[in-house]
């Protein structure tokens, strides 16, 4: 795998709409190539060379291609939006749209995110060593069909409406998260190590949510159903399963209500 | 001699009451007096004759004091400082007609603008939640004609839409309708005893904040599942009893306002009641309504969804529109310093947006047109002054249930003014000469 690196110089006056910071854009370029690579301040048109040191040669493929971008990334958006394949590595907080509408590959940030993180997300991974922050994984405005396929790790907290409209893949958050989890969400796994606030799977269709803290006010319409022993993300224990959101819609699968489950962790 | 003219359209809420009668002077200058209208509304259309009215463009100073200029001057330094801006912000609209806010989105184009009215500190959520779940919805007309179950949630017709509860909503016969107020069941969702919920024959005083709980458990009360003992505040038998009575009706209307938009959850709450009018559709008719403020936020979603495609919050930098509110919202924008000019028309951030916001745009080059003195044109650099809409020019409106209703003018707006329309034209010919298009 070849590797080229991006130093920000020069920080925009306004915020930079980097979308071409992708392994796509860059495999089969060289840096001189790179350099020239189209991103945006307002309406101007600038080259990714105005505001980023490159160096070093991309892969063939966007496989073969891994990006590091160091310094403040905090007025930077659209980070590996896109990626189908290869690897990102962000060393610095970045701004909204981390990841997203992503396919395929690794994006790792060493720092922050701001909101809108993995929208609409397909397929890969994305590892936030920091907080994230809202619209996590979450749809698209106005789209029906959140995330449906890879990965998100967020080590520290994350926001308001984590994983809205969700479809598939999954998400762990190793910290606290705000209101609306999992919002309308018809699939995919949804795992807090810390505390929730409220509106757990409110519109819920189908999925599971696993909370490993306290939830400050459960939605009216869970029910509880019964204790289990499982295994979550590594660790056993035992929970609570409530089912819900039953104001919400469900299907029947083999004669049996299919609802959306939600695990809370009972401390011993 | 005077002249009485009749079914004049007012233009203060979305209401658009169109059965006003105002008097004018025989020549056709001054307007004399106002019947028919609510408080605010005649308040309204009698401010256009105050003797201090700001009648030039007007720029500040270095030492605070504001200096006349022409409206040339005025279009000139408009056109400049959004031509010169990366990204401008071009905010407000929901105070002047279609006409005009149509000259805007040119003028957005033009120069790569964020277009934002002010349904961002308003109904926008509304919006998102009916991008996200649709909406079953009516015209008022229906709601006089039918509508047995009123339930308002979140929002003070009594005093916000003063005259929404006679006309349309409480205590007209319509067809259908005949016995008035007294064939239909009102239910009000407040956490404050208002003037409307005293009218209402239920008053659910639920807990602040917790609208998307209340509205979720009437869904689980509908499909007759078990409810906690207690949710939002309210007993769990009350809920079923006011889901029975939603059920139970002929026609059922849900009016909801800021209190659900714009606290806590914001487009949840209204996905949330969307759900609940759909649901209600399952055992009788049922429709839900946002009660919108300004009298043409509407019209101004209505002309940006056919030129953009989205409703407000609409991010022309690229020359392509993008929407994402969160981001392309103007206190969002304001806040993170995305945006480095502001141009304000019929609205007033000055007295709405969070004082953070409010001090950007006094830092950043700033234009506001307003007929008004108002806390947004203290703040910004340059005050264009307009004739009124609906006062003294006309033009189209459109009322909160998406009816277009034509205003109309009454009275000659003072000697030598513009109208928005008018210095909006002359703004977009600047900029085109500036940009040599």
């Amino acid at each position: 795998m070849e590797t080229v690196t991006l130093t920000i110089k020069n920080q925009p006056g306004l915020f930079l709409e980097a979308d071409s910071i992708t392994p796509d854009a860059f495999a089969g370029k060289k840096a001189e190539e790179i350099v020239d690579l189209p991103v945006y301040v307002g309406r101007d048109e600038h080259r990714l060379g105005d505001f980023f040191e490159v160096s070093g040669r991309a892969g063939a493929t966007p496989a073969e291609t891994k990006i590091v971008v160091n310094g403040d990334l905090s007025r930077v958006k659209y980070i590996g939006m896109k990626m189908t394949g290869g690897e990102v590595v962000a060393n610095g907080n970045a701004d909204m749209y981390v990841g997203a509408w992503m396919q395929g590959g690794k994006i790792t940030v060493n720092g922050n995110v701001d909101a809108f993180a993995g929208t609409g997300m397909k397929g890969g991974e994305i590892l936030i060593n920091g907080n994230a922050g809202n619209y996590l994984g979450a749809a698209y405005r106005g789209d029906w069909r959140g995330m449906a396929g890879g990965k998100i790790i967020v080590k520290g907290n994350a926001g308001s409406d984590l994983g809205t409209f969700m479809n598939g893949g999954e998400i762990i958050v190793g910290g606290d998260v705000d209101v609306h989890v999992a919002t309308h969400a018809e699939g995919g796994k949804i795992v807090i190590k810390g505390n929730a606030k409220r509106r757990l799977g409110g519109q819920m269709v189908e999925g599971e949510i696993y909370v490993f803290g306290d939830i400050e006010l459960m939605m009216p319409g869970f029910a509880y159903r019964k204790d289990v022993d499982i295994e979550v993300d590594g660790t056993k224990g035992l929970f609570a399963l409530y089912e819900g959101d039953l104001g919400e819609r469900h299907r029947k699968r083999k004669g049996q209500m299919i609802y959306g489950k939600l695990y809370q962790r009972i401390r011993a | 001699m005077t002249k009485t003219i009749t079914d004049v359209v007012c233009p203060f809420c979305g209401t658009l009451c169109d059965d006003l009668e105002v008097v004018v002077s025989d020549d056709g200058k001054k307007l004399l007096e106002v019947y028919n209208a609510c408080a605010i509304g005649a308040e309204k259309f009698l401010h256009s004759q105050a003797k201090d009215r700001i009648t030039r463009p007007r720029m500040r100073q270095e030492d605070g004091s504001w200096k006349e200029i022409s409206y040339d001057e005025a279009a000139d330094y408009t056109a400049r400082m959004l031509a010169d801006a990366k990204k401008p912000l071009m905010y407000g609209w929901s105070s002047t007609n279609c006409e005009a806010q149509s000259v805007g989105s040119e003028i957005g184009e033009a120069v790569g603008a964020v277009m934002d009215n002010t349904a961002t500190v308003c109904h926008g959520t509304s919006l998102i939640a009916v991008q996200d779940i649709g909406i079953p919805s009516c015209t008022l007309g229906e709601v006089k004609n039918r509508a047995d179950r009123i339930l308002f949630w979140g929002c003070n017709p009594a005093h916000a839409h003063p005259r929404h509860m006679s006309r349309y909503s409480i205590f007209p016969r319509g067809f259908f309708t005949g016995k008035g107020h007294t064939g239909r069941k009102v239910i009000v969702v407040d956490p404050r005893v208002t003037d409307t919920a005293r009218v209402a024959d239920v008053h659910l005083q639920i807990e602040q904040g917790h609208d998307y709980e209340l509205l979720d458990a009437l869904r689980v009360a509908f499909k007759g599942e078990q409810l906690p003992d207690v949710v939002a505040g309210i007993p769990k038998a009350k809920i079923y009893e006011v889901a029975e009575t939603l059920k139970s009706g002929r026609f059922a209307i849900i009016f909801f306002g800021m209190g659900v938009t714009q606290s806590i959850g914001k487009n949840h709450n209204i996905d949330a009641a969307i759900a609940v009018t759909r649901d209600l559709n399952e055992y009788t008719k049922a429709a839900i309504m946002p009660m919108r403020g300004h009298y043409n936020v509407t019209g101004s979603g209505q002309v940006w969804g056919w030129q953009f495609g989205f409703p407000f919050a609409v991010d022309l930098s690229r020359g392509f529109a993008r929407y994402n509110p969160g981001e392309t919202t103007s206190n969002d924008l304001l806040r993170r310093d995305e945006v480095d000019a502001v141009f304000v028309l019929g609205s007033d951030p000055g007295a709405h947006f969070p004082f953070s916001s409010v001090r950007k745009i006094y830092d950043l080059p700033s234009v506001a047109v307003e007929p008004h003195e108002t806390p947004t044109t203290e703040i910004c650099k340059v005050h264009v002054p307009v004739a009124f809409v609906g006062v003294e020019v006309g033009g189209c409106a459109y009322r909160m249930d998406n009816v277009p209703i034509e205003t109309r003018k009454v009275v000659d707006a003072p000697e030598g003014m513009m109208t928005d329309e008018e210095f909006l034209k002359s703004v977009l010919m600047r900029v085109r000469e500036i940009k040599g298009v």
